[in-house]
């Protein structure tokens, strides 16, 4: 079996030829560290500049110097978390967040919770949508911070960034989105939004793995999470990865650049996949929301047949899926998502993610679909679980 | 993640599905990761098994363990089946990742509650 089909993009992505040869001259003809002051040093740090501005036009941020570097998502989200809520400590102690939040805004306010925070997680609906009006009760007089994700990575839904950071606002307080989900996904205005600190990811977006950024508008009070130099402005000590800002900076701009274009052909294969699947296979879920969803991601619970072993039959077939994020494949636990979203176990445990790139084909499609079908029937064929007394 | 035989015993499980006759069933799950599995056995008039089947919702694992529970309770005493243990299945299989050696304990558990089952089924005859 020599064909492979790739439906893990919200994993990882391939880098982009656009940004590669952004990102290899950087490596041996202009390697300069951007800190210094000689000409190698001032063409490395015109590059880090031009990344910093294509981001900064491309979320549409007031200046160019609210875009810090950082060594990818994760960074930036246990940055934003920790940073504001230890520097905004004296106005009070407690942040609220969503329950289906990346494990790198959970553990980092589990990590609060130990220095004495307080974190109220904030439940869902069925279809993972974090409520304006949950969000209203619970913000008190010590509130500092609320970080909501602006696209969950595991089933796709789409939150009300913008009326979750007004409310947030009307109430004086400070609001972060992990974004890297919704990068190039729609169009991000941080300052129609109201957003004032934003993680980003390249390696989602056809650039690469170890490198992204945090949007945090000037004003906006953060302690230090890495110390140890004058690098981005003081805030975030290392000397700058210049060929992956390079590719960041390009990855961003493409992906901001080619929204309708990229959006069009991922609901093209996404609507041809959900509708090939109802046609082949029964006994289907999708888990997330019906509408307010990204393009790129499809979750979907096959009854009666476990997520891990599908995925180890497609993965023979030479198809890449994920049954949770990445991280957690190693959890016994069904994810924490689909918990939140009130899916029962059996179904949670059922459930597998396809995520779509903008290299598929209607055959590859096709082909998934051919080896989907064939696969479920093997494992219904010998499962503990049978459709009676289900639903 | 899997090691050779764990992927073998997955793709081709030879003791999977419903046994005909049988006349004990034993069904194990794990309550924080859902995995199920079910044994079926076929028991002869003087207590030996005849064969062994399963059914099972789980990862990869889970099913290779519970394959090869069936290959190792196949031709036992019913009261003997007792002693299989899930470091025997453990081993039969070459090992397996520290967050799966729940599946072995999860195949144990099936034999036992099938035996339990067996021994039931025959109290209730008997009256």
């Amino acid at each position: 079996m020599s064909r492979k089909v790739y439906l893990d993009n919200a994993s990882t992505t391939f880098v982009s030829g656009e940004v590669l040869s952004e990102i290899l001259p950087c490596f041996n003809a202009l390697y300069g560290n951007s800190n210094s002051l000689h000409s190698y040093g001032r063409d490395a740090s015109a590059i880090v500049d031009r990344a910093r501005d294509r981001i900064a036009h491309a979320i549409n941020a007031q200046k160019s110097n609210e875009i810090y570097f950082t060594s990818g998502g994760t960074e930036a989200d246990n940055w934003a978390i920790k940073g504001i809520a230890r520097a905004n400590a004296s106005i009070g102690k407690h942040i609220i967040t969503s329950s289906i939040e990346h494990h790198a805004v959970l553990d980092s306010c589990k990590q609060l919770e130990k220095e004495g925070f307080e974190v109220t997680y904030l439940p869902v609906d069925k279809y993972g949508i974090v409520s304006v009006a949950d969000l209203i009760h619970a913000i008190r007089k010590d509130t500092i911070l609320v970080s909501i994700m602006a696209v969950n990575n595991e089933v796709g839904t789409i939150q009300n960034i913008k009326a979750l950071a007004k409310t947030a606002h009307d109430y004086g307080v400070i609001f972060h989105t992990d974004a890297v989900q919704a990068i190039g996904a729609f169009k991000i205005d941080v300052q129609d939004m109201e957003i004032d600190a934003m993680s980003i990811s390249a390696h989602k977006i056809y650039g690469p793995k170890g490198v992204g950024a945090l949007y945090l508008k000037n004003g906006i009070a953060i302690e230090n999470l890495i110390d140890g130099g004058t690098q981005e402005r003081g805030k975030r000590g290392g000397t700058v990865n210049v060929p992956y800002v390079a590719g960041l900076g390009k990855a961003v701009e493409i992906a901001c650049r080619d929204i309708s274009i990229n959006q069009q052909k991922l609901k093209a294969i996404r609507d041809y996949f959900i509708k090939s699947v109802n046609e082949k296979i029964d006994y289907v879920q999708i888990n997330g929301h019906p509408h307010q969803k990204i393009n790129g991601t499809v979750n979907m619970s096959f009854e009666m047949v476990e997520g891990e072993s599908l995925l180890m039959l497609l993965d023979l077939d030479g198809i890449a899926v994920s049954t949770t994020s990445a991280c957690m494949s190693n959890a016994l636990e069904p994810s924490h998502v689909l918990k939140a979203m009130g899916l029962e176990d059996e179904l949670a445990q059922s459930a597998v993610r396809f995520s779509f790139g903008k290299n598929l084909s209607k055959s590859d499609i096709d082909y998934v679909v051919e080896c989907l079908a064939k696969d479920v029937a093997k494992l219904r064929s010998i499962s503990a679980l049978t459709k009676a007394g289900r639903r | 993640m899997y090691n050779q035989t764990v992927m073998s015993k997955f793709l081709n499980p030879k003791n999977a599905g419903a046994l005909r006759g049988a006349n004990a069933t034993g069904k194990a799950g794990n309550s924080s990761c859902g995995d199920v599995i079910k044994l079926y056995l076929l028991v002869d008039e003087e207590g030996i098994i005849d064969e062994a089947k399963f059914k099972a919702f789980g990862c990869p694992a889970t099913i290779a363990c519970s394959d090869i529970a069936c290959d190792l309770v196949a031709g036992l005493q019913v009261d003997e089946a007792l002693n299989v243990s899930s470091k025997e299945i453990f081993d039969e299989l070459g090992g397996l990742d520290d967050n799966r050696v729940y599946c072995s304990v999860l195949a144990e558990d099936a034999i036992k509650l099938a035996v339990e089952d067996y021994y039931k089924k025959k109290a209730k005859e008997n009256k």
